[in-house]
């Protein structure tokens, strides 16, 4: 009920707004904060905890553009939204940007008036499956009931593997993760289909997580990544640049606990992105230790992913494709000069 | 006659009725075409601004995605405008079964709550109590979450006489498969229907006039039940059953009865049958006891009273708020898409929404079908209103 009443609201506001706002970064610096856009609840990603403070990557990636604009991590409003309402919500303007473990499709760049700024975790689709059922592969899969969550790329994912492969399913569609999860354990499905990371966050969630296992297949590619209103390019490129900043930080070796030290050495490309040489924060409309801000208060790209996802946390996921690029990874951030 | 007096003293126009109740009324209906156009040109205009498609092409698009249910042939390679129809009956099918379902059981409730056996009259008033009280939505996840969820695995399944199965999965029942000479049994059994129907009048006729009885009912059964079963028997049983098996993961075969339709049937006919028993109980308090004294002291016995004097006149009084309770459970199935049921709001303002991004479009089409379907329940209910009405000779 809750998300049909904010699909309505959006598509109403979409009806009365007078015209598109042309300055998100205005709106924000007027407002003091960010309203941020972010999932219901997914470990590793974005997960309130019982105190109402949020972590995770996605929330990191929030807190990094509210450092760059106003200074502060912590101006941050997230507002929580389910699959199915998080493009409206952007496009009625009820958020300056939406960071929510959103796919990176054409259709969605071209045809919701949105712009994807960037990528801050590549993932892929796979399976989850209780050890119970002996599969090993998800071709062993004919025939099974997959748990799936509404309004996302995975759904259509899942009818093309199954297609292309001459196998059938029966899609059991609910609306939040949660309902997901509670159906695979309830037994209501075989199998429980998303993107790789939330299957770990998912299986950590499990009343016994031993009991269920990650399938060796990844179906898709799903670059996942924040998204803003197209039509205001200045928005868009502080988004962008300050992701790129935290992973150009992690190329350069400046951390959160060193960047003051760094801004103030003598390396010519950290000063230039910290904003003790050159001018990179005034071409962004900020002040010229936007990217010092972000990289201090929130980290680098490592330090996010080490503290919300990697090795260290429930879901221990390795960087893999989300190592540096001179790492074995696909990250790689256009330099700041 | 005009009275030259007062046609001399002319009143201005602002101050004649007939001139400002109509100069009211145009200006009142230029008001609100005029916001509804400007809200329509403010979102396309809007829309076009911000780069997002509109427009109702996506229709006929592809759709890509699978529906756990569906009473029409679909797959993934059906257009977005099937998921629209997909989703509408299933929609259909669950307001049609909980109808019926409520309205069956409110009628007990209502009939029962007035019972002269203590213990029943208490039951059914337990019941509508604590039925009515609890949200709708609670009750959709209570049968979802705490009873249908907690049934076993397909292996471990409740199995009845090799045929049915009950699992977390569903109620597996076998399909019946027609077979050639069955097409005659259906055809006698419509034509049982028809000639019951002109029995039912004939019979009817002729009480007026000779004022004797007719057994309508019994002779019915026996055209519309009898005939064809012994016709069934005599092509030698054309039809067989297609019986659900446990094949790789799941029950193939069989017709399959999903967990969510039953969950949400349960709770709708549930919930909306504790209302219904109320205004039925209502109905037949609102009669006076003085019909069912003149009933009696006419000699008819208790049957004929409460079918032929009391309940036509409670009708009366049911139907109206009948009507709404028709349109609220037809409105309330939309909740089907919290335990993820098919329906309209789930498959076409869930996922086609999101896979289109056409918020606009579908959210007006979707409006557009529960806004049709209330003014058709009502339409309906206004007629079969009228016919039960009482009338003056």
């Amino acid at each position: 009920m809750k998300q049909t009443i904010t699909v309505l609201g959006a598509v109403a506001a979409a009806m009365i707004a007078t015209s598109a706002s042309a300055g998100t970064l205005e709106d924000v610096q007027k407002r003091g904060s960010l309203s941020c856009g972010v999932s219901t609840g997914l470990p590793g990603f974005s997960l309130q905890d019982e105190k109402g403070n949020w972590t995770g990557l996605d929330v990191d990636t929030c807190r990094a553009v509210a450092a760059a604009v106003l200074g502060d991590a912590n101006k941050v409003r997230f507002v929580p939204l389910t699959a199915k309402e998080r493009f409206t919500a952007l496009q009625s303007g009820e958020i300056d940007m939406l960071s929510r473990n959103t796919t990176w499709t054409h259709t969605r760049d071209t045809s919701l008036g949105l712009n994807f700024a960037g990528v801050n975790y590549y993932d892929g689709q796979g399976f989850l499956v209780q050890k119970a059922l002996g599969v090993k592969s998800a071709l062993e899969l004919d025939g099974a009931s997959v748990c799936i969550q509404a309004g996302t790329t995975t759904e259509l994912n899942l009818a093309d593997y199954f297609r292309e492969h001459g196998m059938k399913y029966s899609a059991v569609v609910f609306d939040t993760s949660d309902q997901t999860r509670e159906g695979f354990e309830a037994a209501r499905c075989d199998i429980l289909t998303s993107d790789q990371s939330q299957l770990y966050a998912i299986r950590s969630k499990l009343g016994n997580p031993d009991s269920a296992m990650v399938l060796p297949e990844v179906i898709s590619k799903e670059p996942l990544g924040p998204v803003v209103r197209q039509g205001d390019d200045a928005w868009f490129n502080i988004v962008k640049w300050t992701l790129m900043a935290q992973i150009n930080a992690e190329e350069m070796g400046v951390t959160s606990a060193n960047a003051d030290q760094m801004a103030a050495g003598t390396n010519p490309g950290v000063k230039r992105l910290l904003g003790t040489e050159g001018d990179a924060g005034a071409k962004l409309g900020l002040s010229a230790d936007w990217a010092l801000n972000a990289v201090k208060q929130v980290g680098n790209y490592a330090e996010m992913f080490d503290r919300n996802v990697g090795p260290n946390t429930p879901l221990a996921i390795s960087r893999g494709l989300n190592a540096q690029w001179n790492k074995g990874g696909i990250l790689y951030a256009p330099p700041v000069r | 006659m005009a009275d030259p007096e007062r046609t001399q003293s002319k009143t201005a126009i602002w101050n004649d009725p007939t001139f400002r109740s109509i100069a009211f009324q145009v200006i009142a209906a230029v008001l609100i075409v005029g916001s509804i156009w400007y809200l329509f040109d403010n979102t396309m205009t809007n829309m076009e601004r911000r780069g997002i498609t509109t427009g109702f092409g996506f229709l006929g698009e592809t759709s890509g995605f699978g529906i756990l249910m569906s009473l029409i042939e679909y797959d993934e390679t059906h257009t977005y405008g099937r998921t629209f129809l997909v989703g509408l009956l299933n929609t259909l099918l669950v307001s049609f079964l909980g109808i019926i379902a409520a309205t069956i059981l409110g009628f007990i409730l209502g009939v029962a709550r007035l019972s002269h056996n203590w213990l029943i009259a208490k039951i059914a008033t337990v019941y509508v109590e604590v039925l009515r009280n609890l949200p709708l939505l609670l009750q959709i996840f209570f049968w979802y979450i705490a009873v249908l969820q907690t049934l076993p695995h397909p292996r471990q399944s409740f199995n009845f006489a090799d045929s049915f199965f009950l699992n977390a999965r569903g109620f597996y029942v076998p399909g019946p498969v027609p077979e050639s000479g069955f097409g005659i049994v259906m055809l006698l059994f419509f034509a049982a229907i028809v000639a019951t129907v002109f029995l039912a009048r004939w019979a009817h006729k002729r009480q007026d006039q000779t004022g004797q009885q007719f057994p309508v009912f019994w002779s019915g059964v026996g055209l519309i039940i009898v005939v064809p079963l012994v016709v069934f028997y005599l092509l030698g049983a054309p039809m067989s059953f297609d019986y659900p098996a446990l094949r790789g993961f799941n029950f193939q075969g069989g017709i399959t009865i999903i967990p969510e339709l039953i969950a949400l049937w349960l709770a709708l006919t549930m919930y909306t049958a504790a209302f219904i028993g109320e205004i039925v109980r209502a109905g037949i308090q609102g009669v006076s006891h003085g019909q069912t004294e003149a009933a009696h002291a006419l000699g008819l016995r208790h049957g004929p009273t409460l079918r032929l004097v009391i309940i036509p006149q409670a009708m009366r009084i049911i139907i109206p708020p009948l009507t709404s309770q028709y349109l609220n459970l037809a409105k309330n199935s939309s909740l089907a898409t919290a335990i993820g049921y098919p329906d309209l709001v789930g498959v076409f303002m869930g996922t086609t929404l999101n896979q289109t991004g056409q918020a606009v479009e579908i959210v007006a089409m979707t409006m557009a079908v529960y806004l049709t379907m209330s003014l058709s329940i009502s339409a309906f209910m206004n007629w079969f209103n009228k016919r039960m009405a009482l009338v003056e000779r």
